[in-house]
């Protein structure tokens, strides 16, 4: 899922400026798993600034709201009846969300109220890791199923490297090798004549450095 | 053995059902503060409702803290159900706490726009 953290509220504030005609639009989707940006953290962001407007004693209106997906036009269009009453969208989604929603209701202004963070999974409740950096040429077949790119800090391609010890990395001693990790995992089921063979340079195209991506599926097409 | 007649208690099954947004809402809703009365530690029914109240406290004070009515508005205690005294001991404490914080800032109904 896409895991991200809610912006600190002084950033929100600031960024709203005088506007007091606020929208809080939540999404059912990632960010409701990961705990930033779901039905329940809108009115806890509404709420708060409720509070704080009625201690300065202004005059608002904060509408709550929340979208199955931002990602979706059909979802993002189901707020056209009322997104106009508003200074202001404070989209809770993702970075994808808040752009689609933006894209949707130019020229109203759409504020971020989450920092997107990474591609990841849930290691316990409340603590989620980051596993993925959608680089758009996996390999996890040749890595034991442990991505080098999203999990070793440099994102070697044949590691690990001198500053791995006792199994972690040297930039924090809670994160593990990832190059470790592939290690271990290759031996344990056998596979230890894939870590012999050397990676050539990566063509990083599939990934950011070729630009904004695009998929198209002409068969899904209406 | 009584406490302050300015306390209103709200139940609930077990201090686990406490929600961050049940508390900001009651301050929404003009009170000068909240406290939670849980069971002990390590006496939770649910084994963990008590804990994991308290956590929610402490993130409800960083939200009061964020938007300026202060996180000492908002408290959680703890007391076996037989401790009466306890009880009134806590309704006490924070009565004067609240009290010597002032009323809340925020007033029900107040500044919303038509």
């Amino acid at each position: 899922m896409i895991v991200g953290n809610r912006k600190e509220f002084g950033e929100i504030l600031e960024k709203l400026g005088s506007r007091r005609r606020v929208l809080v639009l939540g999404c059912n989707e990632c960010v409701t798993v990961c705990g930033v940006g779901g039905e329940r953290e809108v009115g806890v962001l509404a709420s708060e600034l409720r509070l704080f407007w009625q201690k300065e004693g202004e005059t608002f209106e904060v509408k709550e709201h929340t979208l199955e997906r931002q990602c979706d036009y059909e979802y993002i269009d189901s707020i056209r009846p009322f997104a106009g009453d508003y200074d202001v969208i404070l989209s809770m989604a993702c970075g994808a969300g808040v752009q689609y929603v933006a894209e949707a209701y130019k020229p109203q202004l759409v504020i971020p109220a989450v920092n997107t963070t990474f591609l990841g999974v849930t290691l316990e409740q409340g603590v989620w890791s980051e596993r993925c950096q959608g680089c758009g040429n996996c390999i996890l077949d040749m890595t034991g199923g442990i991505c080098p790119i999203a999990r070793c800090a440099k994102s070697l391609l044949n590691g690990p490297c001198g500053g791995s010890s006792g199994g972690k990395c040297e930039i924090d001693k809670d994160t593990d090798c990832a190059w470790q990790l592939i290690i271990d995992r290759l031996t344990e089921s056998g596979q230890m004549e894939r870590y012999e063979e050397i990676q050539p340079v990566r063509d990083w195209r599939s990934g950011r450095d070729g630009g904004p991506r695009r998929r198209v599926r002409e068969d899904l097409k209406l | 053995m009584s406490y302050p007649s300015n306390v209103k208690v709200v139940k609930i099954p077990c201090t686990g059902r406490v929600d961050v947004l049940l508390i900001l809402r009651a301050f929404e809703s003009g009170v000068d503060g909240v406290y939670v009365a849980g069971c002990m530690e390590g006496e939770c029914h649910f084994l963990r409702g008590n804990i994991r109240a308290r956590r929610r406290v402490e993130y409800a004070k960083r939200l009061l803290d964020e938007v300026g009515l202060g996180g000492g508005r908002v408290e959680m205690f703890n007391m076996s159900a037989s401790e009466g005294q306890r009880f009134a001991q806590c309704a006490q404490e924070m009565t004067e706490r609240v009290r010597s914080l002032g009323p809340s800032p925020v007033r029900k109904g107040k500044g919303v726009l038509p």
